[in-house]
């Protein structure tokens, strides 16, 4: 095969390959973020501890917290009203009358450090300090003895707790299990 | 009230041949297309004899006779309209976590005014300074990086038109009786929009997408920092970062100055206020993908990432309040959608289900878009159980209520497409029914 051949097939080529790429070329406008950025802004906690922060929290400093912070939406022990129980309904998801809560439902303890530290309380989110939100997270799932009164969390201890709901999702992500 | 009516004019009947394209009065299109030429006619026959009177001015309406109010910087809806509102569950004017709907039963064709978009909001509408915002994109990626709204500006964009609907849209069809609330009450956590924006897979692409990851976590500017987790694989897709909406900036209620789009996947997903893209090898068990939006089984195990919208339909025209003026002709109009794709086949049945009519659809036909559906009427005045359901391309179809209800925990609301149904009574009154 001569060389002027592959000239003219190459473009060819190129023509069939453009649309396979979804998205196209872009002009490179992104502004390099820095590791200090991406460290202050990277709030995201997996359920294997990943993005945990230092800090700790005991389920007595939790209760203080919880008293100032969360009561008066969330109700004495978390038993809610006017906003969403967060205790309580623990074996009741199959019962034909299910209660979901942070206890009967949520299948790990880092969603619960997460969501509390990245939404809530719902008038001044992201306003407690890691260790408050360590605290907290303990002592509402101290409420039902998921963990013990004298539980301390941190990065390590969090994310070993085990929910009572922890292997209560089926993914249906890509596709429906057999 | 004066509106629903005003839309749900009867039609003119005169001469009209009937042939039955299925039970109780559904009739073929080309049947109602020469009915129509012919009464064409008539009323053009009538304006020329009543132009023989020239004085004009005596019976002209006032608007006609005095000069009409001046220019407008930004339009807004005739004041005859004002009942035409989103529908709010909570009190308006409160911020905080909940719903409004977009009144369906209000409104005609397939795209939504922006203004009319519904709004799901889990900490209020934030108040964002585009100028400060940046779209940030880290984590496993080779260059980790921001992208301001003016650099996201000159990126080649795209426009489509694809519906967001809610998960929990229609979640009230799981109810032991049939709520006697309108179309959009029922089903107005959904909404059609022309999207504008760049293409997400081209900036991932910039960031330079590390072989292991396999999920986007999305996170919003609002103070619920609200956040999911997302398939690489769509991210790499057909997803957008959208900029506009109807051809304008984007609304704040829609996410300001930049949302996700992920056509077809659950409203609660197409994170609004988009400000921070992690890419991961894991989805993170975030709140709204445990707590909220997964389905509980009679197990007790609830089906987690349930990323699609089923095919789905509902009739809009007559619902629940247009109620009938008596027998005659009258169009039966309705919306059917999927986030699998193309809607391929709507079928509507006037007699409870018994016998289907195959709807010839005229408008456009896009995918994971709402597709509106028509066809002509011959209601008798007795009464009558109109119904729709719907095939997509990749052969999605809308179960019964019941076998939908069977699957499911009690009050499990989540993602809801079972066939809807609207009983008409001999005196017209339009009820939801479950048939």
């Amino acid at each position: 095969m001569s060389t002027p051949r592959f000239a003219c097939l190459f473009p060819v080529v190129a023509l069939f390959l453009l649309p396979s790429v979804r998205g196209a070329q872009g002009p490179n406008l992104g502004r390099p973020l820095t590791t200090e950025e991406i460290r202050k802004m990277d709030i995201t906690v997996a359920p294997d501890g990943r993005g945990l922060p230092p800090g700790n929290g005991t389920v007595s400093a939790g209760a203080a917290v919880y008293a100032k912070s969360c009561q008066s939406c969330h109700g004495a022990q978390g038993a809610g009203k006017p906003q969403d129980p967060l205790t309580g309904g623990v074996g009741s998801l199959a019962s034909g009358k299910p209660v979901k809560t942070p206890a009967s439902y949520w299948p790990a303890a880092t969603t619960l450090f997460d969501y509390v530290r990245r939404a809530m309380p719902i008038t001044s989110p992201q306003s407690l300090t890691n260790d408050e939100v360590y605290a907290v997270t303990a002592y509402i799932l101290s409420i039902d003895g998921i963990v013990p009164n004298d539980a301390v969390f941190d990065a390590k201890s969090l994310p070993r707790v085990k929910m009572p709901n922890r292997d209560g999702f089926v993914s249906w992500w890509p596709k429906a299990p057999r | 009230m004066g509106v629903i009516m005003g839309n749900l004019e009867k039609m003119e009947s005169a001469k009209l041949r009937e042939e039955p394209v299925a039970g109780n009065g559904l009739i073929g299109r080309r049947t109602l297309l020469r009915g129509a030429l012919f009464s064409a006619g008539i009323a053009a026959a009538g304006v020329g004899a009543a132009q023989a009177d020239d004085s004009v001015g005596a019976d002209a309406p006032e608007w006609m006779k005095t000069p009409g109010r001046p220019f407008s910087a930004y339009g807004t809806p005739s004041k005859w309209q004002e009942k035409v509102q989103r529908i709010f569950t909570i009190a308006p004017g409160r911020a905080g976590t909940g719903v409004s709907r977009t009144p369906l039963h209000l409104l005609e064709g397939t795209i939504t005014p922006g203004g009319l978009h519904f709004e799901r909001h889990h900490n209020g509408v934030p108040d964002i300074d585009p100028g400060r915002h940046e779209l940030f994109i880290h984590g496993m990626v080779k260059r980790p990086l921001a992208f301001s709204l003016d650099a996201l500006m000159r990126y080649p964009m795209e426009t489509h038109i694809h519906f967001v609907e809610c998960s929990g849209n229609s979640g009230t069809f799981s109810s032991a009786q049939p709520p006697q609330i309108t179309a959009g009450e029922l089903n107005g956590l959904l909404s059609c929009s022309e999207w504008t924006g760049v293409r997400l897979a081209t900036l991932l692409a910039e960031a330079s997408v590390a072989k292991e990851a396999k999920w986007v976590i999305a996170e919003g500017a609002d103070a619920a920092a609200m956040s999911r987790s997302i398939p690489l694989e769509k991210c790499m897709d057909d997803a957008m970062v959208a900029l506009y909406q109807n051809g304008e900036a984007i609304r704040p209620e829609q996410g300001f100055p930049m949302r996700l789009l992920l056509p077809g996947f659950e409203g609660n997903m197409n994170v609004k206020w988009l400000r921070r893209l992690n890419v991961t090898d894991t989805p993170v068990d975030a709140r709204d993908e445990t707590s909220h939006y997964t389905e509980l089984m009679p197990s007790g195990k609830a089906r987690q990432f349930m990323f699609l919208q089923g095919a789905k339909s509902a009739i809009i025209k007559p619902s629940f309040g247009m109620n009938m003026k008596g027998p005659g002709l009258y169009e039966i109009s309705g919306l059917a959608w999927s986030g699998a794709g193309r809607i391929s086949k709507v079928e509507v049945s006037a007699d409870g289900g018994k016998t289907w009519a195959l709807v010839a659809l005229k408008g456009p036909v896009m995918p994971m878009a709402l597709t509106r559906f028509r066809l002509p009427w011959h209601w008798d005045g007795r009464p009558s159980t109109v119904m729709s359901r719907v095939t997509d391309e990749a052969g999605g179809t809308q179960p019964t209520r019941a076998s939908w209800i069977a699957q499911y925990a009690p009050g499990q609301g989540y993602h809801f497409n079972g066939i809807q149904s609207w009983g008409i009574e001999a005196d017209g009154t339009v009820k939801n029914v479950y048939a």
